[in-house]
C-alpha cells in the first residue's frame, strides 16, 4: 500500500533522512521506533506531505505522491494523527469532527460523526467542549478519531502516546489494536518500542537518519541487542 | 441627555463602519497571518465603480449591491494576483507586498482616472431625521447600525455553522493541521479573502451613501481606523475586531462631541491615539486574547 523509496529529507543543512526505504502492505500494523532524533517523525511529515523531500519517492497504492499537498494525500486515503495531537484547541470537539470530514460528503459526514459519538463516548459527552479544555487523553482520542473521519486506508500515528498516563496509554494501545484487527493499515511511530513492536506485523529500528534493523514485530521486539544499541535498554 | 443618546448612535454608525473593515483584517490575519494594508483599498474600488455606474443614472439598489461584489472580486483578485506568491514567504515580506499594493492603487487611479476627487450624488433620504422621545437621529445612522448588526449575525452563522467557516478557523489555529484535515489552502484563503471582500463592500457601501465621492486616497484613513481597531480588539479576533471597531467609533464622537471646538477638536484623533496607547499598556494583548496564529 505504502512504499518509501530512498527518501532523503533535510531541515536546512541538516539531513534527517537519508536513502531511507520502507513499506507498508495492505492490513498491516507497521512500527517504527528509534531513539529521539532518529528521524521518525520526520518520516511521517514526508510521507503526508508536509515536508518535502530533496530525493526519493513516496508511492501511495501504485501512485507516485512524492511531495504532493497533504489535503490532497487526504483524498488519496491517507491520515496522520500528528505529533502533540494538535487538536483544534479554540473549537469545539463536534468541530474538530466536522473540519476532519471535509473531504466526505454531507451525508457521509453525518455517518461518520455518528459513528465518532458511538465509537468515543468521552468525546460524545464532551461535544460541545472547546478541545482546548480535554485532557491528554481525550484529546488524544480526538486526535485519532479526526483522523479517521476522511476514511483513511492508511492511518499515519505519531507518538500517540507521547506523555499520556499509563492509563490513558492502555486505552490508545487498545485503540490502536482494534483498528488493527478491523483492518486499518496503520504506521507507527512510538516511543514505547516494545508495546509497540509486540503489537506490529512488522518493524523498523531507525537510528539517526537511517533504517537500522527492519522484521516482523515480535522479532525484533525480542532483540536485546537492538534495545541496548538504539532504544536505550533491555527488553524489560 | 439627548445629545448623549444621539452621540451615542453616531459612534456606534462610525464604529460600525471600522467594525467591519477591522473583522476583514483580522479574518485575513488569521489564515495568513498578514496584516493587510491594502483592505481598505477595497473601498477605493467600490468609490470609482459607483462614480462610473452613477454617470449612467443607475440608482443606489444597483450601486449598493454592485459595490459590495467589485470589493469581493477586488479582494479575491488581490490574493491571487499578489499574495498567493508570497504565502511562504518571511511576515516582512507580506507586509511590503499589501504596502506595494496599496500605493500601487492609488498610482493607478491617479494615472487612468484622475488624481482629483469625483464627486456623485448619494441616496437623497441620507441626511432625512426622525425623532424619538424628543431625540432626533438620522436614518443613516440607524441604517449603518441596523446593516452592520445584520451583516455580523451572518458572520457569525458562517464561522460558527458553515463547514467553510469552521475550517477557516480551524486554518486560523493551525493551518498544517487543518491541510492535515484535507482542508485545501488555496480554497480556504481564497474564501477568507472573499468574505474580507464582502464584509469591505459592506462598509464601503455604507460609508460611500454617506460621503458619495471617489478619490486615489479614498481607503488611507479607513485602513488607519480599521487597523487600529483590529489591534485594539487583540489581532484575529472576530470579537475583538467588532468591539475595537465599536470602541473606536464612540471614541472618536464622544471626544469630538464634547472637547471644546477650535483647536481641541481638531486634536480628535491624536487624543484617541493617546487613549489607545494608554490601553496598550494595560493590556498589550489588546481587548480580547488569541492564541498566535500559524502562517501558512
Amino acid at each position: 500500500m505504502l512504499r518509501v523509496e530512498h527518501l532523503t529529507a533535510r531541515y536546512g543543512a541538516v539531513v534527517a533522512l537519508r536513502d531511507v526505504s520502507m513499506h507498508v502492505d495492505e492490513g498491516d500494523l507497521v512500527a517504527v521506533v528509534g531513539p529521539n532524533g532518529a528521524g521518525k517523525s520526520t518520516l511521517l511529515n514526508t510521507v503526508a506531505g508536509l515536508l518535502k523531500p530533496v530525493n526519493g519517492k513516496v508511492l501511495l497504492d501504485g501512485t507516485d505522491v512524492t511531495g504532493a499537498d497533504p489535503a490532497r494525500l487526504v483524498r488519496a486515503g491517507l491520515a496522520l494523527v500528528p505529533e502533540h495531537r494538535r487538536i483544534f484547541r479554540d473549537l469545539t470537539v463536534g468541530e474538530n469532527l466536522q473540519v476532519a470530514g471535509i473531504t466526505a460528503s454531507a451525508a457521509d459526514r453525518r455517518l461518520r460523526l455518528d459513528a465518532a459519538r458511538q465509537r468515543f463516548p468521552i468525546l460524545d459527552s464532551r461535544w460541545d467542549t472547546a478541545a482546548g479544555h480535554l485532557s491528554g487523553g481525550e484529546a488524544q482520542q480526538l486526535a485519532i478519531a479526526r483522523a479517521l473521519m476522511s476514511d483513511p486506508k492508511l492511518v499515519l500515528l505519531d507518538e500517540p502516546t507521547l506523555g499520556l498516563s499509563p492509563v490513558m496509554t492502555d486505552v490508545v494501545f487498545d485503540l490502536l489494536a482494534e483498528l488493527h484487527e478491523r483492518g486499518r493499515t496503520v504506521l507507527l511511530v512510538e516511543q514505547n518500542a516494545h508495546r509497540a513492536l509486540a503489537l506490529a506485523d512488522r518493524g523498523y529500528v531507525m537510528r539517526p537518519g537511517e533504517i537500522a534493523a527492519e522484521g516482523p514485530g515480535a522479532e525484533l521486539a525480542a532483540r536485546d541487542d537492538l534495545f541496548a544499541t538504539y532504544l536505550g535498554g533491555g527488553v524489560g | 441627555m439627548s445629545t448623549f443618546v444621539q452621540t451615542i448612535v453616531d459612534g456606534l454608525g462610525r464604529g460600525s463602519t471600522y467594525a467591519l473593515l477591522a473583522l476583514g483584517i483580522s479574518v485575513i490575519f488569521g489564515v495568513m497571518h498578514l496584516v493587510n494594508f491594502a483592505h481598505a483599498e477595497l473601498i477605493t474600488v467600490g468609490a470609482y465603480l459607483a462614480y462610473f455606474l452613477s454617470t449612467r443614472d443607475i440608482n443606489w439598489w444597483v450601486l449598493a449591491p454592485a459595490i459590495v461584489v467589485s470589493a469581493i472580486v477586488a479582494s479575491v483578485a488581490t490574493e491571487r494576483i499578489a499574495f498567493r506568491w508570497v504565502r511562504g514567504s518571511s511576515p516582512f515580506t507580506m507586509l511590503l507586498t499589501s504596502f506595494a499594493l496599496e500605493r500601487l492603487s492609488h498610482a493607478l487611479w491617479q494615472v487612468f482616472v484622475s488624481p482629483t476627487k469625483k464627486s456623485f450624488a448619494g441616496p437623497a433620504w441620507v441626511f432625512d431625521t426622525f425623532e424619538v422621545g424628543g431625540i432626533r437621529f438620522e436614518w443613516m445612522d440607524v441604517a449603518t447600525i441596523a446593516v452592520t448588526a445584520l451583516v455580523l449575525a451572518l458572520t457569525a452563522f458562517v464561522f460558527r455553522r458553515t463547514l467553510f467557516g469552521i475550517a477557516v478557523r480551524a486554518a486560523s489555529e493551525d493551518f498544517d493541521a487543518a491541510r492535515l484535515m484535507g482542508a485545501r489552502a488555496n480554497r480556504v484563503i481564497a474564501g477568507a479573502f472573499a468574505f474580507a471582500g464582502f464584509l469591505a463592500g459592506v462598509a464601503a457601501a455604507l460609508i460611500l451613501m454617506r460621503s458619495p465621492s471617489a478619490e486615489p486616497a479614498l481607503g488611507s484613513d479607513y485602513l488607519i481606523k480599521a487597523v487600529v481597531a483590529a489591534i485594539i480588539g487583540g489581532l484575529g479576533s472576530f470579537t475583538g475586531a467588532v468591539a475595537g471597531g465599536l470602541a473606536l467609533g464612540l471614541a472618536e464622537v464622544m471626544l469630538r462631541g464634547y472637547l471644546p471646538e477650535g483647536v481641541w477638536e481638531r486634536l480628535t484623533d491624536a487624543f484617541v491615539f493617546a487613549l489607545i496607547a494608554a490601553l496598550f499598556i494595560v493590556r498589550p494583548q489588546g481587548l480580547f486574547t488569541v492564541r498566535s496564529a500559524e502562517r501558512v
